[in-house]
């Protein structure tokens, strides 16, 4: 953990025209005590220099150690013994230089409890001063510690849900070149380019980095194409895509999760043939995405059949855009539309 | 020797065809796209060994086994199945991970071989039905077999279930229906805050109980919305009270 910075220059320089305010105030109440001018010149620099002296010490002294809450009495102590201190060291400097000189000797030993009352209230000040100023900087930094992994969190996260990919698309298609290798050697190889430019688009886009619906949706078709060499004898896709949607933004891999959810619902919830519809229209200032898939409502409830893919996007929503109603699903007759609204500001 | 290779995605069926032609002496009587196909070619053809994909459409692998009378030896061909492999390891004659390589392939048709020796194979393979975990999906209906036909029950038009000596049966609103199970089976598997078992030989739907009544000494009769009266014990009152937070 790093040390919060000592004082600036502003803070110096306040200090400095205090201690010599002090000093001048001293000075004044010590002449018109009677005192020559070289002995309260003298007697008001020194005291003073040592008493700011003793500051610094506690100032600096907060700097590598703050005391707790509880620890209030340590202030007290602290600025007690030092004040004592400084006294006995003033006595003992002044009394020693003006030796000879038996009026300064009466004010100074007169003037010792009210001197010892200002050293004590000036060290209190700094001290309690220091203390909130070195407390505000200990609890900025810890805010801003927080606030950074907060925003690592959530990158993790959004990264985590992006990567959500299932692992029975890989090994199936997999399975699927294994099989192509033999009969049909170029299927097998624009196969393994396909599934290779899936990869890689998964793995290369950031949150931050919005593409275009258009390219979104090649990608997309990347993904219904190899699907469809697996299932080629049952699935079959349609997109439309309006020419003012085409040129709207969406946050990568959002709508590949719907998709890939509308897939199996179809597949595995109906022996059919069936048809994806991907369709994308701009509402206003917002970007309307609507993937329909068929089901059938005699045998499936779509509200449990949402599975992980669409707990996701809605997830990855709440996170892009601290909203939970961007994500609907509805049924018409035996079919299931999940639409998702991107609004076009970030 | 038949067999019968039961698979959604056609490429999968053609890798096993593939790898079985070193074998001459099995015959692949016939390829099946799903659950209804693969169970319709199990009875007519009485194959000896299926290979069996988990993941299908409508019904998995697993509720297709349950509606066939005696179930052949297995090799199940998935691709990744967390519910499943603890049951593949101990009952199935083998199991491959797709992809799986020839070799793989070679090994589970060795392990095969020396199996159907010994009767252990069909009696593993029931062994494996009984033992295994439901998937989510499989949580949520039940696949019962109808005259020739397959039927679908979605758990929430379920009534009650009524254990016989060895089999259970659904009572639904169209009617009722027999499953080769246990009643602990349906204890596991089903949801336990909408299933509850109310006596030894009745799990009832709360969802669907719009009364209970006190019957006899210690019991009592949970009353459905059909007017069904399913008997409730001292012990499953208990339970029940606990569910419905009375």
């Amino acid at each position: 953990m790093s040390r919060p910075k000592a004082f600036n220059t502003k803070i110096k320089i306040a200090f400095a025209l205090w201690w010599t305010a002090w000093a001048a105030l001293q000075f004044s109440v010590l002449w018109g005590y009677g005192l020559t001018i070289v002995q309260a010149t003298v007697d008001s620099l020194i005291s003073n220099w040592l008493l700011a002296g003793c500051c610094l010490l506690i100032a600096n002294n907060m700097r590598y150690y703050l005391p707790g809450k509880e620890k209030y009495w340590y202030v007290l102590a602290i600025s007690l013994a030092l004040s004592l201190m400084w006294l006995l060291v003033v006595r003992v400097i002044l009394g020693s230089l003006f030796k000879g000189d038996l009026s300064y000797s009466a004010i100074l030993s007169n003037s010792l409890l009210i001197r010892f009352g200002v050293g004590l209230l000036m060290l209190e000040m700094v001290t309690a001063m220091s203390l909130l100023w070195y407390s505000q900087k200990e609890q900025k930094n810890m805010e801003e510690r927080k606030n950074d992994a907060e925003k690592l969190t959530k990158e993790a996260e959004l990264f985590k849900l992006r990567q959500q990919l299932q692992p029975h698309f890989l090994f199936n298609s997999l399975n699927s070149i294994n099989a192509l290798i033999a009969v049909k050697p170029g299927e097998a190889r624009k196969m393994i380019e396909q599934l290779s430019d899936f990869l890689r688009g998964t793995l290369r886009k950031e949150d931050q980095q919005w593409v275009n619906l258009s390219e979104e949706l090649q990608y997309l078709k990347l993904y219904l194409d190899i699907e469809k060499v697996r299932f080629g004898h049952r699935l079959s896709d349609e997109i439309n895509c309006d020419a003012s949607a085409a040129a709207m933004k969406v946050p990568p891999m959002l709508l590949q999760p719907i998709v890939e959810n509308a897939i199996k619902f179809g597949l595995y919830d109906t022996i059919d043939d069936i048809v994806i519809r991907i369709s994308a229209h701009a509402n206003n200032d917002q970007l309307e995405v609507v993937v329909e898939n068929p089901f059938d409502p005699e045998t499936s409830n779509p509200k449990q059949g949402t599975g992980f893919g669409l707990s996701s996007v809605r997830r990855r929503l709440q996170l892009l855009y601290a909203r939970s109603d961007l994500l609907n699903t509805r049924v018409e007759a035996n079919h299931f539309i999940t639409s998702v609204s991107i609004p076009q500001t970030i | 020797m038949k067999t019968l290779i039961i698979d959604d995605e056609p490429l999968a069926r053609l890798l096993i065809k593939e790898y079985l032609q070193p074998y001459p002496e099995v015959e692949i009587v016939q390829e099946c796209n799903d659950g209804f196909e693969g169970l319709k070619a199990i009875q007519q053809h009485q194959p000896e060994l299926i290979f069996l994909d988990i993941q299908m459409p409508k019904i998995n692998g697993f509720e297709m086994l349950e509606l066939v009378e005696q179930p052949p030896a297995v090799i199940f061909t998935t691709a990744y199945d967390e519910y499943a492999i603890r049951a593949f390891e101990s009952h199935a004659v083998d199991y491959l991970l797709k992809p799986f390589s020839k070799e793989r392939f070679d090994k589970a048709m060795e392990k095969w071989k020396e199996s159907s020796h010994a009767v252990a194979a069909k009696a593993n393979t029931q062994a494996l039905i009984d033992s295994v975990v439901p998937t989510p999906s499989q949580a949520n209906r039940i696949v019962v077999k109808l005259g020739g036909k397959i039927k679908i029950i979605p758990v929430d038009e379920i009534l009650y279930l009524e254990g016989a000596d060895d089999y259970v049966k659904i009572f639904t609103k169209e009617g009722s229906y027999l499953k080769n199970k246990t009643m602990s089976y349906f204890e596991l598997s089903l949801d336990a805050q909408q299933f509850v078992r109310t006596h030894r030989s009745y799990i009832v739907n709360v969802q669907l109980i719009t009364r209970i009544e006190p019957y006899e000494k210690d019991g009592h009769l949970a009353i459905l919305k059909s007017g069904a009266q399913v008997p409730v014990s001292k012990t499953g009152y208990g339970k029940l009270k606990q569910v419905l937070g009375l």
